[in-house]
């Protein structure tokens, strides 16, 4: 066996990449499943339903002005790019249109999750990395308290709500810095009639195929969060290390489910 | 190995934790290499053992948070092995614990860390339960704290709050991990007092791990050394004060225990430690 091992050193390389990817997705499986169990119960609970209040303000509350200014920020750079191309065509007003669609589609959920794994995602984590390496996770078991009731749920919970609200927020301020951009930069004949032809443009499923990607954003990231967190050992080291990692799942995680997603949205023309 | 036991103040019959044959390797290494132990209903039973020798491991298979690679741990007469979820969180119940580091809920106050069992786990009224928070942080002397986050207050402090969280739910038994580590001795001894009441005035079953031997001797019935895995010695206190204020024995186990105990330099532990290959190491480079 460790002489395969030996000869097939890239065979082996891949497939304990493999393997650990398996084991880390069913991990994460394993996880969710339990707090898709544990949700019921969880909402039984005042306390519980308490924590999940305090989360959403965690998670939503703290990262609306930072969500704000980056898709503001996203609304001026598309307009600007987006102008000189359309130009020879005579159809710069149709930015409005096309910053419709990607906005509200895809550019909405995406960066707003991206703001909050680095903002809520890796903080989860340190903080559920924290605990477990203050012992505080196993004083919860030998307590007869679920850690997943206790922290998962309200965490994974409170992320999805509060990407969804983030997202609707973070769609408009695209838009809005489509608009500000036409108007005091391009020329005020672009931005006339900017909402009416954004609003012509977008169908309700552009906006609807937006949240749904944004709750499963929401559920990627926290879910990451806590496993890495949970998973951490061995001190301080361990949980710079689960902030990090979770950052980085995420993200991948994200463009990942942004395709699948994408893919499963062509093929049924939603 | 395990020893005939003379101490007749509790019952034989009434073993509320029995550990047998726990074989536990972390990485290949055997932490815990066979260790059976019994304690009785209402007896302070106190585990010694030099740093790194699986006192906190045998603890947490104790309580269920570790499982073993072979042997079973019963408490009241239930063997956790075989237990599902539901029926070990209902065990849960019935013990505490005070951890290393006293493992307070960090975003809780100290009040809150002693009401949450109360709320998770009773159906009393908020009332109720702030009440019972104050009579459980008097007991431990902390009453005054109870408004202050753990971050707030000294190492001595937390261990208390950890007490007082622990005995929220009046368990039957309690396992202490090195409660008074770390602690100044005047500390340390009110602590030996906090177990020593809980234990006579409550009736409870108190398993203590420790390496501080002034506050062994002070509070345990009965005493065991773990060494390398496996339980050297377990017998009552009566029994290891002899061979702590005896001569050496010429006994290889039992002069270890008696220079753990004594904490002389010298003796079978430092000899164990200073033989092992250290000649081959030092002959190895002269000759390479
Ligand atoms: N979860 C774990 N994974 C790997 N190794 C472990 C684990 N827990 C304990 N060990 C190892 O097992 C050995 C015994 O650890 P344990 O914490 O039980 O010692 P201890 O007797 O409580 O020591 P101390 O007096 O310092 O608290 C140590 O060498 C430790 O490194
Ligand atoms: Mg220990």
């Amino acid at each position: 066996m460790s002489d395969t091992v030996k000869k097939h050193g890239l065979i082996e390389v891949i497939g304990a990449a493999v393997l650990n990817g398996i084991s880390y997705i069913g991990g994460m499986a394993l996880l969710l499943s339990d707090t898709v169990k544990t949700t019921i119960e969880t909402f039984k609970r005042p306390s519980s339903r308490r924590a999940i209040v305090m989360q959403m303000h965690r998670v939503g509350v703290r990262s609306v002005g930072i969500v704000c200014l980056v898709q503001i920020f996203i609304g001026v750079i598309l307009t600007l790019q987006l102008a000189p191309p359309l130009k020879p065509w005579g159809q710069v007003d149709k930015i409005a249109n096309i910053i419709g669609v990607a906005g509200f589609r895809m550019l909405g959920p995406i960066l707003t999750a991206v703001v909050i794994s680095g903002f809520a995602g890796a903080s989860i984590a340190a903080e559920i990395g924290t605990m477990v390496v203050a012992e505080e996770i196993e004083a919860l078991r030998a307590s007869a308290l679920n850690p997943v009731r206790f922290l998962v749920v309200p965490r994974i919970l409170a992320t999805f709500v509060m990407m969804i609200f983030l997202t609707i927020i973070a769609d408009w301020m695209i838009a809005l810095g489509g608009y500000l951009t036409s108007l005091l930069v391009l020329a005020p004949k672009v931005s006339i009639g900017y909402w009416g032809r954004m609003q012509e443009q977008l169908r309700m499923r552009d906006v609807v195929s937006g949240l749904i990607l944004a709750g499963v954003f929401g559920i990627i990231i926290s879910l990451i969060a806590c496993h890495e967190g949970l998973k951490v050992r061995g001190g301080a080291e361990g949980v710079g290390r689960a902030t990090t990692m979770t950052v980085v799942y995420s993200i991948v995680g994200i463009v990942v489910m942004a395709c699948i997603f994408t893919m499963i949205f062509y093929v049924f023309n939603f | 190995m395990s020893q005939k036991d003379t101490s007749d103040r509790f019952n034989q019959d009434q073993t509320v934790i029995r550990v047998v044959n726990l074989v536990k390797s972390f990485g290949g290494r055997r932490v815990l290499d066979g260790v059976n132990l019994e304690v009785r209903r209402g007896e302070t039973m106190v585990i010694m053992g030099g740093s790194g020798c699986g006192k906190s491991t045998l603890l947490r298979h104790m309580i269920g948070s570790l499982f073993p690679d072979e042997g079973y741990v019963e408490l009241f007469g239930q063997n956790l092995n075989e237990l599902d979820d539901k029926s070990l969180d209902s065990l849960r119940l019935r013990f505490g614990i005070l951890f290393q580091s006293g493992a307070l809920y960090n975003s809780m106050t100290v009040g809150e860390n002693v009401a949450l069992p109360l709320r998770e786990h009773t159906n009393l009224d908020e009332d109720t339960i702030q009440i019972m928070v104050k009579i459980k942080l008097e007991q431990v002397g902390l009453r005054y704290a109870e408004n202050l986050m753990p971050s707030e207050i000294s190492g001595g402090m937390k261990k208390r709050a950890g007490l007082a969280r622990a005995i929220a739910l009046d368990p039957e038994i309690l396992f202490y991990d090195e409660p008074s580590a770390g602690l100044d001795p005047v500390t340390s001894a009110e602590i030996d007092q906090l177990i020593m009441d809980l234990s006579r005035k409550l009736g409870v079953t108190s398993v203590v791990v420790t390496h501080e031997m002034d506050s062994a001797f002070r509070i345990a019935d009965r005493m065991a050394m773990l060494d390398a895995g496996k339980m050297l010695k377990i017998g009552p206190r009566s029994e290891f004060e002899a061979l702590r204020d005896g001569p050496e024995t010429g006994d290889e186990q039992l002069d270890l225990i008696r220079q753990f105990i004594r904490g002389d330099s010298d003796g079978p532990i430092t000899r164990r430690r200073s033989s092992a290959g250290f000649m081959e190491d030092v002959l190895g480079v002269a000759e390479d």
